[in-house]
């Protein structure tokens, strides 16, 4: 890890070489790509003679599936922003899924969306209204939608299958490019002109500074809240309604495995847990980390056991760099 | 020079200081001060804000080193490096924020940093013995050491705080404004156990604003000026007006716009008996088209309820707010900035509620105006930068780059983007809490000279200063407040920096 | 407020145990409901059972209790007790020494793991929720690496004897005439999860919340300021508390592992202990804003959460509808602690 060069102690650093403290966590994961890459590609030279990695038909590929993360880590960083999380994305993805498969027909994919739309805003009422931490309501709300889709389902994997429009989007391809991908690019570039753009942006990271000062400059902060948290909700259904589309069905537990990642993706590119900082590079840059982090680990037939350490010891490294550092400056 | 303790006629003072002096950057909090004080004496130090007397008192307690000068302790030279060496030699302080712990009970708290054990574990019956010991020992036996501390009344709390104190078996207590948070009933209880502990020979050090609560309580006085030990004199020495004096007497150092006749302007905003819980109180106030009407009084009295109340941060407000005549709801900042009211805040204190200090100075900026900048859904960027190089200029804010995070500036260029921020809202009703506080001679001079010229574009402000000279030099009408009151009304020549003082301290009531 | 003053030492203790009393009236009124209710009536077969039941969650919930106090929350308790389970299915065999070895050994890594959570969030300086979820992962994968698929070999006389009632214990191992003894007769019944839960509280719990490290914990979860300002040791009480957590949480896995003579790396086993725990610590008093509250509260409020289901499988609810109650439980046990802020007339204290 001697990637991490940059102290972020910019003061005393002559002026060439100082970076911005919020670029800092972007350089550093784009160089641990590199090394992701590197190490990956020197395996598979070595055990299969070629270097599968590089090829772009491959990473293509690897974007496609990553691209459900990407969604779901664009709506995580919103809430992250404002200093909040949401956990219940997991069976927000799944309940769209569900919910989008068991509708059929043209009205899909509003169904999945409105599924995710409205956990989120409920979410955002019980964080913004209620005033209860974050972590707990939205741990509260997935239970809840747990119970509601075990409850719909039996508890079995639903038998209706995802609509051919579904379908289309999670795996057809444009040029040969899959269209997924240009789901992920649309909602990019939606959520860099939300960040930097528009007015709602620019309060989300205010109140994710001083939650007072913001309040007190007159923005809507309970407002503000509500969105974002409705926003991160629809980008779970989109991704939920994707992922069925991508695998025909929907079933249970298809979310589990996309919370974890989307926080750590936020995380390690350089948006703070705490709120109020981040820029919306480092998140795509986390995803794509993480995305092929992914495929060198399953390259390697690495097992899920090593997976989940690899991903915990990721996230607190990550942290220990950029956390300590911003504690220092303040 | 100091007063002799009842008792002990030829005792030695207890606490010598001796030449002391301490500067923070190029400010001077204490100049070459010689104090003493003596066993079994209560000693009241008075004095406006920033005449040093805090200081004095962290010299004491060992929270500051002094830059010059010393300090002998019965007799034997002291230095303390920190907090605890104090609290060994036996000065203890008790400040204005309280370091109990809420949802501990009153034994834990006054056992907190060394409880009775048995076998490594605490001791409850012991701690109980020895809270009750020591809130016998102040006269305050009715209070159960098992009660948590959050649910006992404040002036109970700072009985805790006191036995907590002696717990520690001090030589001298000093009090930091410990009595401004107290209703007159609950100081009295405190005065009481004040006097008994002089009585049983402690030296007692106390800050107070309130003249009538120091008359009734301290041996000797001590008034300070601009760091500076003025006089000491036993109780009864001085006359009010005396005292009054001492605390002013110096020269207007800053120097104000010119005001403009008095003219009966139309009415702004109007504020018809408002009150909210039990901190404001039946609360008339009228500002004029181009009034600049300030806030005065003690710190606490209500005028930073009454600010934010006006700007919708207080839920459950009674009376009524006008604007332009016009009955208005006041429901949060963001109804009070809308059309039609036009309202800015300047708050209390820009680092926690003016400012999101990481963020560029151009967010700061622009972040109460953004929806004027916008076109639909977003915001234009040259418009934006266009504002921001206007709100730099107009304030003459002296920055490298808007880009620059706003935490970089001086805290008197912070406060001017604090208050460009509002003015790019174009507000009517201006807000300001204490906005020069902490802030460099040159820019207040600039902030007056703003204040002024945006009256005479026609906005009403409501200033709440801390400094009188502000009231006096800047102000058209001063409200002083009194427990939740506006008690008194000054207008013209009126505003004295005697009239303000005597309806601060609200000598008039305390003569009935 | 006034009132106060003149209240006696008991009423003061029962205000402040409030939480806790509500806690286990609300018990006994299920559990005595629960039984009047019960096809076969009260038996000590359905007590050993329901105990079994119970004390797993009941130590992870005093798991959550410890970090709760601090005013931080610990994600990884399920985790930290799924690792300690798939740990004892491996150690949990051979000679009684070996078996004594790896009871200790499971012990130790509890502890162990909350040790890491503490000093990530004391030295790392990093929340201790985000840090915890984090962790968390680090240990289910660890689980996994030690139990791909579920299994494992625990002795079959431990777990019997754990899982059952004292006369069992006797008869497996033999002492006080085999559990005939007539001295023995009046305490042959009490179930051994029941025995064990009593002895964590009264022997581990209570000194801890006793010593000056316990109440500082309280301390900073009231208002670490003023801790501070009254010259408490915060970072070792801070590490201390996750270390109490982890050895909790490894005893819940460890118990686990004798109740089902396996070990298994069930990931949304875990996620559900970790939210269960966390609806146990709120239903058992508990403050999630730090301060207010203890572990026995805890206790009970698993006791609560498991009498529930209890009650579904008497009145043969839909066991699918089990998930969307525990969650509408957490949820509505959240949302009442959260009616303070209707009280809140000043809207900048919402912000602190």
């Amino acid at each position: 890890m001697d990637t991490i060069a940059p102290k972020p102690d910019t003061a005393t650093r002559p002026p060439l070489l100082r970076i911005s403290q919020e670029n800092q966590p972007i350089l550093v994961a784009a160089g641990f790509i590199l090394v992701i890459l590197a190490v990956g590609t020197a395996y598979t030279l070595s055990t299969q003679g070629s270097a599968t990695l590089l090829s772009p038909t491959y990473l293509l590929q690897q974007l496609q599936v990553g691209s459900f993360l990407g969604i779901v880590a664009a709506g995580m960083m919103l809430v992250i922003l404002l200093g909040h999380i949401d956990l219940s994305v997991p069976w927000t993805i799944a309940a769209a899924a569900m919910m989008a498969t068991a509708v059929g027909g043209p009205a899909a994919i509003p169904v999945g969306l409105a599924v995710g739309l409205t956990v989120g805003l409920v979410n955002g009422m019980g964080v913004a209204y209620l005033r209860i931490p974050s972590m707990i309501f939205t741990l509260g709300v997935n239970a809840v939608m747990r119970g509601l889709m075990v409850a719909h389902t039996g508890g079995f994997a639903p038998q209706t299958a995802a609509t051919d429009l579904m379908q289309w989007l999670a795996v057809a391809k444009i040029f040969g490019i899959p269209v997924a991908l240009l789901v992920w690019a649309t909602v990019s570039i939606g959520m860099v002109v939300l960040l930097n753009r528009t007015s709602v942006g620019k309060y989300i990271y205010a109140i994710g500074n001083k939650e007072a000062a913001a309040y007190l400059a007159g923005v809507p902060t309970r407002g503000i809240i509500v969105l974002a948290f409705g926003l991160c909700g629809m980008a779970a259904g989109l991704a939920g309604t994707l992922l069925a589309g991508y695998s025909t069905k929907a079933y249970q537990g298809m979310g589990d495995a996309y919370l974890l990642p989307a926080i750590a993706a936020v995380v390690i590119g350089g948006t703070h847990i705490l709120g109020g900082r981040g820029r919306y590079l480092g998140t795509l840059i986390g995803v794509i980390l993480i995305v092929l982090l992914n495929s060198v680990l399953s390259i390697m037939q690495m097992p899920e056991a090593g997976r989940q350490v690899i991903y915990g010891s990721v996230i607190i490294l990550m942290l220990l760099v950029y956390g300590r550092g911003t504690k220092i400056t303040q | 020079m100091t007063g002799t303790p009842p008792s002990e006629q030829a005792a030695p003072p207890h606490v010598v200081l001796t030449g002391v002096s301490k500067h923070y950057g190029g400010v001077t909090a204490l100049d070459n001060v010689d104090f003493s004080c003596d066993l079994g004496s209560i000693h009241a130090v008075l004095g406006e804000n920033g005449a040093g007397k805090s200081t004095l008192i962290k010299i004491m307690a060992g929270v500051v080193q002094p830059d010059e000068g010393s300090m002998t302790l019965a007799g034997k030279p002291q230095a303390f490096r920190h907090p605890a060496a104090a609290n060994a030699a036996g000065i203890v302080c008790i400040f204005q924020e309280l370091s109990l712990v809420p949802d501990l009970s009153v034994a834990d708290n006054i056992c907190i940093a060394d409880p009775p054990r048995r076998f490594g574990l605490i001791d409850s019956r012991a701690q109980r013995r020895h809270a009750e010991e020591m809130l016998a020992r102040i006269g305050c036996e009715d209070v159960n050491p098992l009660t948590r501390v959050r649910d006992l009344a404040l002036s109970r709390r700072q009985m805790v705080e006191i036995a907590k104190a002696i717990s520690k078996d001090p030589t001298v207590l000093i009090l930091d404004e410990a009595t401004s948070a107290l209703t007159a009933a609950d100081v009295d209880r405190v005065f009481e156990i004040l006097r008994r502990l002089r009585d049983s020979g402690i030296s007692i050090l106390t800050i107070s604003h309130r003249m009538h609560e120091i008359d009734a309580v301290a041996d000797t006085c001590s008034v300070f000026r601009n760091g500076r030990h003025i006089e000491t004199f036993k109780q009864g020495g001085r006359s009010e007006k005396e005292i009054v004096q001492m605390m002013i007497g110096r020269e207007i150092s800053a120097h104000f716009p010119p005001k403009p006749p008095p003219k009966v302007g139309e009415p702004l905003l109007e504020v018809r008996s408002l009150g909210w819980e039990n901190r404001l109180k039946e609360i008339d106030l009228l500002i004029g088209r181009g009034e600049i009407v300030g806030l005065g009084g003690l710190d606490g009295q209500g005028q930073k309820e009454l600010l934010i109340g006006l700007f919708g941060v207080l839920k459950g407000m009674r009376g009524e707010v006008r604007v332009d005549g016009k009955s208005v709801s006041l429901t949060s900042p963001n109804a009070a900035k809308k059309a039609g009211i036009d309202m800015a805040l300047i708050p209390e204190d820009r680092k926690t509620e003016g400012l999101m200090l990481p963020m560029s100075i151009a967010d700061n900026l622009t972040i109460a105006s953004l929806e004027q900048f916008s076109r639909g859904p977003l915001v234009d960027p040259a418009a934006l930068d266009k504002a921001v190089e206007d709100g730099i200029d107009r304030m003459q804010i002296k920055i490298g780059s808007s880009g620059d995070a706003v935490s970089t500036l001086s805290g008197g260029n912070q406060q001017k983007v604090v208050i460009a921020k509002w003015l790019m809202t174009e507000p009517r009703i201006i807000l300001l809490n204490d906005p020069t506080r902490g802030i460099d001679v040159g820019t207040k001079q600039e902030i007056y000279l703003l204040l002024r010229a945006l009256a005479e574009e026609g906005a009403g402000i409501l200033f709440y200063s801390t400094d009188y000279e502000e009231l006096i030099g800047c102000c058209d009408r001063v409200a002083v407040m009194y427990d939740g009151r506006v008690v008194s009304e000054l207008e013209g020549e009126a505003i004295t920096e005697e009239n303000i003082i005597s309806s601060a301290l609200n000598l008039a009531e305390a003569a009935q | 407020m006034k009132g106060r003053g003149t209240m006696g030492d008991l009423g003061i203790r029962l205000t402040h145990n409030a939480g806790l009393l509500t806690a286990i009236s609300v018990f006994i009124v299920f559990y005595v409901f629960y039984n009047m209710n019960h096809p076969r009536g009260f038996s000590t077969a359905v007590l050993i059972q329901n105990s079994n039941e119970v004390y797993t969650l009941a130590m992870v919930a005093m798991a959550q209790t410890v970090p709760v106090l601090l005013g931080g929350l610990d994600l990884s308790v399920g985790a930290i007790m799924t690792l300690v389970n798939c740990l004892a299915s491996h150690l949990l065999n051979g000679s009684p020494l070996q078996m004594f070895f790896g009871i200790v050994v499971c012990m130790a890594a509890g502890a162990a793991c909350g040790f890491l959570n503490g000093c990530v969030v004391v030295f790392g300086r990093i929340q201790p929720i985000i840090a915890t979820l984090a962790t968390g992962a680090i240990f289910v994968g660890l689980a996994l690496f030690l139990r791909p698929t579920p299994g494992g070999n625990v002795d079959g006389d431990l777990s019997w004897a754990a899982t059952n009632d004292l006369f069992e214990i006797a008869a497996t191992y033999g002492f006080a005439d085999d559990g005939e003894a007539a001295w023995f007769k009046p305490i042959a019944w009490i179930p051994v999860p029941l025995l064990l839960l009593v002895f964590v509280a009264l022997f581990v719990w209570i000194p801890f919340a006793r010593s000056v490290t316990g109440r500082t914990v309280y301390a900073i979860g009231s208002g670490e300021g003023a801790a501070y300002m009254s010259g408490l040791n915060i970072e070792r009480a801070k590490i201390a508390a996750f270390t109490l957590g982890g050895f909790f949480a490894g005893l819940g896995g460890l118990y686990l592992a004798l109740q089902t003579s396996s070990g298994n790396a069930d990931i949304p086993q875990a996620g559900a202990y970790t939210l269960n725990s966390i609806a146990a610590v709120v239903i058992g008093g508990t403050s999630l804003l730090g301060g207010v509250g203890s572990a026995i509260g805890s206790i009970f409020g698993a006791l609560v959460l498991r009498t529930i289901s209890f009650n579904f499988r008497i009145f043969e609810i839909d066991p699918l509808m089990q998930p969307l109650f525990e969650g509408v439980v957490l949820l509505v046990a959240v949302s009442l602690g959260a009616l303070r802020v209707l009280r809140v007339k000043n809207t900048l204290e919402l912000f602190r």
